[in-house]
């Protein structure tokens, strides 16, 4: 177990630094520099500022500075907001946009399995109908349109929620419920399939001809086997809440590390984009790495590799 | 004579599929005492496996029960509820399934998955149930019980797992014990020690066993009487001897002419049995093997042969056997 | 006649009856489906499922009026009405009602114009266009290039293999929203430059932005189907049917032609279809964070975007798109889940 967790966290990292370098290289891609759009600044103002933070230097040497602070654990000083480290505006950013992402994932996986369970066992009946409607529609609502619907019904226009910024409680149910959409619609579907999966299986007619209860089958023999498909798409659905996040953080003006990336990147604040970039796909990859250790515990078929 | 323990009289079972009703089942009746053994034979879909299920309220959906009457050690199974079959399941019949690969929850240990129908059945504390499933893993010739138990069933062979298949089944010593095709997915060697893993345990235990396979040298091994079935029909009843050895039915002689002989002579032939089963969807309205029959009749196409009676213990539904009698009748 | 009386039925037998009965007779009991091909089954499934049919209907009615329609319309796409800006739907401009009253016909804006006097009703059409050829020709190309890979993959087998699926593995992992924002911004100009240049003229046409989301979507969402096929064509190759083809002496070809392809077929065909709907959501997701295909082009995604801003005055102009994207990927799913069901013999339940 040990010896694959090692294994599981050396290849994650091993991803870490191959994002880190495809970013860097794509991201110096990008035309024009980031101090070039402020025309206030003169030339040798500019020459000075990219001397400061190291850009005039061959684009090699570039990369291999930013790898050995990063080692550090230093990610550089934002090129925009001048005088803040991007380890101080993450760690300022970070715990908003975990919040809700954290919510949307709690809401989807508590409404989309018992939905995913109620359908699968009663197949073909209307319930059945209502919920893989509602599920097939789930999927088919990019969050930025229902953000955008919610907003102009329940903000705007009914004026029940606040429609900006996360200052109390209630602020959270617009956002959490545009993010958890689409995979709390997914999940209900998944955990359908795989549950109905399993219900023919040979060993739930064991459990049967055992004499077992119908609760007792689906809570101790059926779900165990069933939640596995979900457990895989927990890493998907972090980087898909990520996506989510980087416009429902834009239409609801919340405050969150979405937001300051998709203007990190307009901006060419070269640092801000590294530091997000990597911060994210590290959190997606512990992710996918826990994903794999739980599938493990939970289904001892899974060898270690 | 011993207690009659099952009785069943003038099944009929159909699974209602969108495309039509599927008349698996189509008034089957026998019975067995204490302590028979008897085989089931007949081909896929022939309704072997659909018998056997409904007696534990197995029967799968869309199946469902639409005539008849089966007696099981006291319960009358075609009028219980689920609530009163899961009393009996697992307790008073048992059942092995044929794929011992997947019949086992692959995400508990054996222990578990045993250890799970003693709590359910018996007033055993927790500590007498594991004492108790480590007995039975040891009745069933599984070495090593103690580590056995905290196995999963991805750790254990084939034969093994079908081993732990049988431990749960006998777990409660049920009265009937039903083995759905137990040795088809075994290798032959793991076959033969299965077959008399479960012949020791009748004679130890004193249970009942319906014996499903289409395997005529299992029954031959196991069993004192045996059902041949066809389409949803018992064709042929009796006991071993005389299904061997007298055939009565044409089908029965057919699946006898297919088995290889050890005698046989060098050039003697298998004689598979030709064409299809018949759909049950649209079943005939005379014997069900006519179209495959090569002694077919005007009559066995449109009607349904009846009971020929040819001893107490064997019986027969063929036409041919009622045109000897026909004949006879004729002469005398 | 004692024997008679047991068996009270033979009293109604004649001898006749007990005479062989003929192959014909015996045949004509015998009712044998009709033996079908993967191809005819799978269609007749998907003919029965009534959900696939109409959303292929509603595809095609989509296809109609995002390729069709917007020629045959009195407006175009980039064409500014002077005087009509912001009309709501049906409402005419002080300008066409004055047109109406002379007795001249105008012909109606059904979903009104936007701020530049735009007829909306044909931007919308002309989003659909583009937001559909982003989906169809995306899709292809992830087909093709994630089918290469797949099977390239699974027939070298040994280290080529390994290493390959390594490199996927890795692109599994890394979150490919980040990498097609980022990838977005940095080919946008060089492809915008190269559009100039003579001998890509086509690019102008299509726009250069649109170019880059097939560039995107063609490098990054590959990796499943290229894993996809693999395990179909490992699974395949190491089935006993194509084993017992092989020793019955099938060629090769023939093989790859009867068995891989008819069996991976189906797997194919899903997954691309599957493939449409997800770009169509990525290119809108892009176009609403101004990466995707920019003016004067209008994707779906950009028309929401742009109509964000005056969503309490101007309802429709947000709605319509935004209905329109997600009709078009509930249509292509459902369309999809239908296809499994009746050419994905293994996924049927």
């Amino acid at each position: 177990m040990a010896k694959y967790i090692v294994k599981r966290v050396a290849m994650g990292i091993f991803s870490v630094f191959i994002v880190a370098t495809l970013t860097f290289f794509i991201m110096n891609l990008v035309p024009g520099g980031p101090f070039v759009a402020e025309k206030s600044i003169s030339k040798a103002a500019q020459q000075a500022l990219a001397e400061k933070y190291g850009l005039d230097k061959p684009l090699g040497v570039q990369y291999l500075n930013y790898m050995n602070s990063l080692i550090h654990g230093d990610m550089g000083l934002s090129l925009k907001q001048r005088g803040r480290t991007v380890n101080q505006i993450i760690f300022s950013k970070l715990p908003v946009s975990a919040r809700t992402a954290g919510l949307a994932v709690v809401v989807a996986l508590c409404v989309g399995i018992p939905l995913g369970c109620l359908s699968a066992y009663n197949r073909g009946k209307w319930a059945d109908n209502l919920i893989i409607v509602f599920a097939t529609c789930g999927i088919a609502i990019p969050s930025f349109i229902s953000s955008v619907v919610l907003l102009y019904t329940f903000g705007m226009n009914l004026k029940l929620l606040p429609t900006v910024g996360l200052n109390e409680p209630a602020a959270y149910i617009m956002p959490v419920t545009a993010l958890a959409i689409y995979p709390t619609a997914y999940i209900t579907r998944l955990m359908r399939s795989s549950l109905l999966d399993v219900m023919g299986q040979d060993y739930m007619r064991t459990a049967r001809a055992k004499g077992v209860s119908s609760v007792k089958i689906l809570f101790k023999h059926a779900l165990r086997n069933a939640i596995l498909p979900v457990i895989t798409y927990v890493g998907p659905m972090l980087a898909g809440l990520m996506t989510g996040s980087f416009v429902v953080e834009k239409i609801f003006s919340i405050p969150g590390l979405g937001r300051d990336f998709v203007s990190a990147i307009t901006n060419r604040d070269y640092m801000m984009i590294m530091g997000t970039t990597i911060l994210l796909a590290t959190l997606v990859i512990v992710a996918n790495v826990v994903v794999d250790i739980l599938y493990k515990i939970i289904d001892p078929r899974i060898k270690l590799k | 004579m011993s207690e009659k323990i099952l009785e069943i009289k003038d099944e009929r079972l159909s699974f209602f599929t969108p495309a039509g009703e599927v008349k698996a089942l189509n008034g089957v009746s026998f019975s067995m005492n204490q302590g028979d053994v008897l085989g089931i034979v007949g081909e896929s879909g022939s309704g072997k496996s659909v018998t056997a299920y409904s007696i534990m309220g197995l029967t799968a959906y869309p199946g469902r029960l639409v005539g008849g009457t089966v007696w099981f050690n006291g319960h009358q199974i075609d009028k219980m509820t689920e609530k009163e079959f899961r009393k009996i399941r697992g307790n008073e019949v048992s059942i092995i399934f044929q794929d011992p690969m997947t019949s086992l929850n692959p995400v508990y240990t054996i222990g578990n998955q045993i250890v799970e129908v003693i709590l359910l059945h018996t007033k055993k504390t927790k500590q007498e149930a594991w004492a108790r499933a480590r007995e039975l893993l040891e009745l069933v010739g599984i070495n090593e019980p103690d580590r056995r138990l905290k196995q999963y069933p991805h750790e254990l062979s084939g034969g093994m797992r079908q081993r732990v298949m049988i431990a749960i089944a006998l777990a409660c010593e049920p009265k009937l014990l039903i083995a759905d095709e137990p040795t088809t997915a075994l290798d032959v060697t793991i076959q033969a020690q299965i077959l008399e893993l479960m012949n020791d345990l009748r004679h130890k235990l004193g249970m009942s066993i319906i014996m499903i396979t289409h395997d005529l040298g299992v029954v031959a091994q196991m069993c004192e009487k045996i059902a041949v079935m066809y389409a949803g029909h018992i064709v042929e009843y009796g006991t071993t001897d005389e299904i061997f050895y007298n055939p009565q039915h044409e089908y029965t002689k057919g699946l006898i002419n297919s088995i290889p002989k050890l005698n046989a002579e060098e050039k003697e032939r298998l004689v598979p049995i030709e064409g299809q089963p018949v759909d049950l969807l649209n079943p005939p309205a005379g014997c069900p093997f006519a179209p495959r029959c090569k002694s077919c009749m005007k009559v066995c196409l449109n009607k349904m042969p009846p009971r020929t009676e040819l001893s107490d213990t064997h019986y027969t539904y063929c036409w041919l056997r009622q045109k000897e009698e026909f004949e006879k009748g004729g002469k005398a | 006649m004692e024997n008679l009386k047991k068996n009270p039925l033979s009293l109604q037998l004649n001898v006749e009856d007990f005479a062989p009965a003929s192959n014909d007779e015996k045949k004509s009991l015998v009712v044998m489906r009709e033996s079908v091909n993967f191809w005819k089954d799978g269609m007749r499934r998907l003919r029965k499922n009534k959900i696939a049919m109409v959303s292929l209907v509603v595809i095609l009615l989509i296809a109609f009026m995002a390729y069709v329609l917007p020629s045959l319309w009195p407006y175009s796409y980039e064409q500014q009405i002077k005087g009509s800006n912001n009309l709501a739907p049906f409402e005419y401009s002080a300008a066409e009602q004055k047109l109406i009253d002379q007795g001249e016909s105008v012909f109606p804006h059904i979903l009104g114009t936007d701020r530049m006097g735009r007829d909306f009703a044909v931007r919308v059409m002309m989003g659909t266009r583009v937001s559909l050829s982003v989906g169809l020709l995306a899709s292809v190309l992830v087909l093709l290039i994630g089918a290469t890979y797949g099977a390239i993959s699974a027939f070298a087998g040994g280290w080529i293999d390994n290493i390959m699926m390594r490199i996927t593995d890795i692109l599994y992992t890394i979150p490919d929203i980040l990498l097609i924002i980022l990838l977005a911004m940095a080919i946008k100009e060089p492809l915008e430059s190269l559009a100039t240049k003579p001998g890509f003229g086509w690019m102008q046409k299509l726009g250069p932005n649109m170019v880059s989301i097939f560039i995107i979507f063609a490098l990054l969402y590959w990796v499943g189907m290229a894993r996809i096929v693999r395990s179909q064509v490992l699974t395949l190759k190491e089935s006993e049917y194509v084993t017992a083809a092989r020793a019955l002496g099938a060629s090769g070809g023939r093989i790859i032609k009867k068995h891989l392809l008819t069996n991976c077929m189906g797997t194919l065909i899903v997954t691309t279809t599957l493939q449409i709907p997800s770009s169509i959501f990525t290119e809108s997701y892009l176009s609403f964070l101004g990466l995707g295909v920019a003016a004067p082009m209008p994707s779906l995604g950009s028309l929401a975007t742009d109509a964000v801003k005056g969503m309490n005055t101007y309802p429709v102009l947000l709605i319509a798109p935004a209905l329109m994207i997600s009709i078009m990927i509930l249509v292509f799913n459902l369309f999809g889940d239908g296809l499994r069901d009746a050419f994905d013999p293994k996924l049927k339940s």
